[in-house]
């Protein structure tokens, strides 16, 4: 519709064109809204957003190798790393200057061990050059090659020369191919041998495991969905304490709940042998190990499950299932035509989230999955406080985080967030 | 589903009770582990199976001993105390910046208003270990690392997206000519956000709240790697407590966090419903 008549624009009563008033008015809510949300968005901003970010700058950060070794790196510019010769004399003068100055502030230990990760053995050679250098003039007590390798014949090493030519720069892939099982060395990116691969095993592990979980509670939650939405309303709501009561239990006590009863002298296993199904000399081994982690988190992501499948279900007529059995359809062909299509988004929402948070678990795997039974989470977690590879701790990070993000982009597109429902 | 009809054949009548068996079965699964450990808790042996007294309810076999270490036990109450202490705070920051937000939120014209909320309820998508590693990372640079503001501030921020999706439920089905009828009256925004709009929206804000308070009050992950001994929360000690020595007192926790977790539950049902009428929806 035209906004002007013959008498020109129509204007709101200050006097200025109605259109433009409005437009300011749609200004105003937006603006309005905004600042509504923007409290918050600053909050998680600095809170989450920004703590995540920094992690993820962890797994490509390496800036070490420079900050220690300044002189070293420039001088090493004009080596070539396919030579077989180890550098020379103005390369190992540039070293026994960096070295000092970093073993006077005990920097050099923390080269040595970013080293370490890419070259094992390199720390040892770091740590015991760095105490001796120390006492060193450093301006005229050359040759330095010399006195270098009569310290310590590591020096001579064409390798670790190329894996400090290799790791000289601010950035570097290294971390996020040792979380792949693979090696950033001198002639390039090359696949470790086969016994050293164990990252990929577990990014698998997880993975396939995950899967086994979404599909057990697929398995599990689909009559349970079918039941509640097909029941009368007080029924059902009766029944719908069962699923929430769980998902409102502390994971801890679920988790230590499955602990006590799945260990060898846990109830489960007295059952057993009490009916006699297994003697009492071998009992089940149902704890620390694959079977363990998919029980207990089966039960523990069952709700999430259960809740997008019953709300989706809600929604289907019985009429339909009604005039597909008088149209001559067996009670299995109006269920798998007629109602199974139907409930699919429900399917489909419950299982992106229940992998979504099956995951990245790291409490319960941790508590009843033993060593064989534990996800990459449970590893995150191992280098971040454990062994301090911080860099690689932060790659396998972003790599869940890669997979966990896509995911719920995909979530976002089918079910949208706005839709999820807490009970 | 409701009932059988007469004419049903007998192949219909087995499905029709194996079928129920079956969610009987399941539904089973889901609450037997957690009704398990109450029994359990009472055990008067350190065993965590039943013991014969037990079996034959003996009153010997019962005793609140379990019970008597978790209050008499010095590790046990600081760790509660920590944990009673964390979370009402970490409820009161989501819920406050949580519910102006979903206001904001629910208006009709934001702009990228699903990029925002993306951002917002990322928090609960994000595997804990991530967002715990960077935060540990992250506040140990601007020193928050290792106190209880910082583990409040993590807490906050794991429980927003909660706060966000019950708030924005409740307020789809909020008549917005009520402010318009309340600004023409003359009451002014904050006159009518907390004379006309809260009052609607208050049983979604407190479950929202409750959700928030139960995501801080079991949270593990984040606490272990933001905080230090001195906020050792209860789901920490528990931790512990299931990965070192497993004693009997986790029991004795476990019952009472489940009767918590039992009066959370009936409140955050009720006002539900309570929402419902209040918005002229027929309660479900």
């Amino acid at each position: 519709m035209s906004d002007t008549t013959q008498n020109g624009p129509v204007l709101a009563a200050d006097g200025t064109p109605l259109k433009r008033s409005l437009a300011k008015a749609l200004r105003m809510q937006k603006m309005r809204a905004l600042m509504l949300i923007a409290p918050l968005l600053l909050f998680i901003l600095v809170t989450f957003i920004l703590p995540v970010g920094d992690m993820l700058f962890r797994s490509v950060d390496n800036r070490i190798v420079q900050n220690v070794l300044p002189n070293t790196v420039i001088a090493l510019e004009s080596w070539d790393p396919a030579s077989t010769e180890i550098p020379g004399e103005a390369v190992f003068a540039a070293l026994a200057v960096d070295m000092k100055a970093a073993a006077e502030i005990k920097v050099h230990t923390k080269v040595a061990k970013r080293l370490n990760y890419e070259n094992p053995g390199l720390a040892s050679i770091f740590r015991k050059s760095g105490r001796k250098i120390r006492k060193w003039d450093v301006e005229n007590e050359g040759p330095y090659k010399e006195r270098l390798i009569e310290l310590n014949d590591g020096w001579a090493d064409i390798e670790l020369w190329r894996t400090i030519k290799t790791y000289s720069g601010r950035r570097t892939m290294g971390y996020f191919l040792n979380a792949v099982d693979m090696k950033l060395g001198a002639e390039g990116v090359t696949v470790r041998p086969e016994n050293e691969r164990i990252y990929n095993t577990m990014l698998i592990r997880t993975m396939r495991m995950s899967l086994i979980i979404t599909f057990s509670c697929i398995l599990l939650g689909y009559p349970v969905a079918w039941l509640l939405a097909n029941l009368p309303t007080r029924t059902a709501n009766m029944l719908m304490i069962l699923v929430l009561l769980p998902f409102w239990t502390s994971l801890l006590v679920r988790t230590s709940s499955w602990k006590i009863l799945l260990q060898q002298q846990g109830v489960i296993n007295d059952v057993l042998v009490w009916i006699g199904i297994v003697g009492d000399d071998n009992r089940l081994v149902l704890i620390n190990n694959e079977l363990g982690t998919i029980i207990a988190m089966t039960h523990i992501l069952l709700p999430f499950m259960i809740l997008p499948m019953y709300s989706v279900m809600q929604t289907i007529q019985p009429t339909y299932l009604r005039a597909a059995k008088s149209l001559g359809a067996t009670n299995w062909t109006a269920f798998w035509r007629v109602y199974f299509p139907q409930s699919v988004p429900g399917i489909g929402a419950g299982s992106i989230l229940v992998f979504i948070l099956a995951v990245g678990y790291y409490i319960t795997p941790a508590l009843v999955g033993g060593t064989k039974g534990t996800f990459i989470s449970n590893l995150i977690a191992y280098h971040i406080s454990t062994s301090g590879n911080w860099g690689l701790g932060a790659a396998l990070g972003a790599i869940l985080l890669a997979v966990v993000l896509l995911l719920y982009w995909v979530y976002d597109k089918i079910v949208g967030i706005d839709n999820v429902k807490l009970g | 589903m409701s009932a059988l009809p007469p004419y049903a054949t007998t192949g219909q009548r087995v499905w029709y009770y194996s079928f129920r068996v079956i969610c009987g079965l399941i539904f089973f699964f889901l609450i037997a582990p957690i009704v398990v450990i109450i029994p359990l808790s009472f055990n008067a042996q350190d065993f965590f199976t039943f013991t014969p007294e037990m079996l034959r309810l003996d009153p010997e076999g019962f005793s609140l001993k379990h019970y008597r270490d978790f209050f008499s036990n010095d590790s046990w109450q600081s760790s509660m105390w920590n944990s009673l202490k964390i979370a009402p705070m970490a409820t009161i920051v989501s819920v406050t910046f949580g519910t102006l937000a979903a206001i904001g939120l629910s208006q009709p014209h934001v702009p990228f208003r699903r990029a925002i909320m993306a951002i917002l309820i990322s928090p609960m998508i994000v595997p804990l270990i991530i967002s715990a590693a960077g935060m540990y990372f992250f506040y140990s640079r601007i020193g928050l690392q290792g106190t209880y503001f910082g583990v409040v501030l993590a807490h906050a921020a794991l429980g927003i997206p909660f706060v966000i999706i019950t708030v924005t439920a409740t307020l789809v089905g909020f008549d917005r000519s009520l402010t318009r009828a309340a600004a023409n009256m003359g009451a002014d925004p904050v006159t009518t956000f907390f004379r006309i709009q809260m009052p609607l929206i208050l049983p979604g804000v407190i479950s929202g709240g409750l959700f928030a308070f139960i995501t801080s009050f079991d949270e593990v992950v984040v606490v272990l790697f933001v905080g230090s001994a001195g906020q050792k929360t209860l789901p920490w000690q528990m931790f512990i407590g299931l990965r070192e020595q497993i004693s009997p007192t986790i029991l004795a926790v476990a019952t009472i966090l489940v009767a918590i977790s039992i009066m959370l539950l009936a409140t955050v049902e009720m006002l539900r419903r309570r929402s419902e009428r209040l918005r002229g929806m027929s309660p479900s």
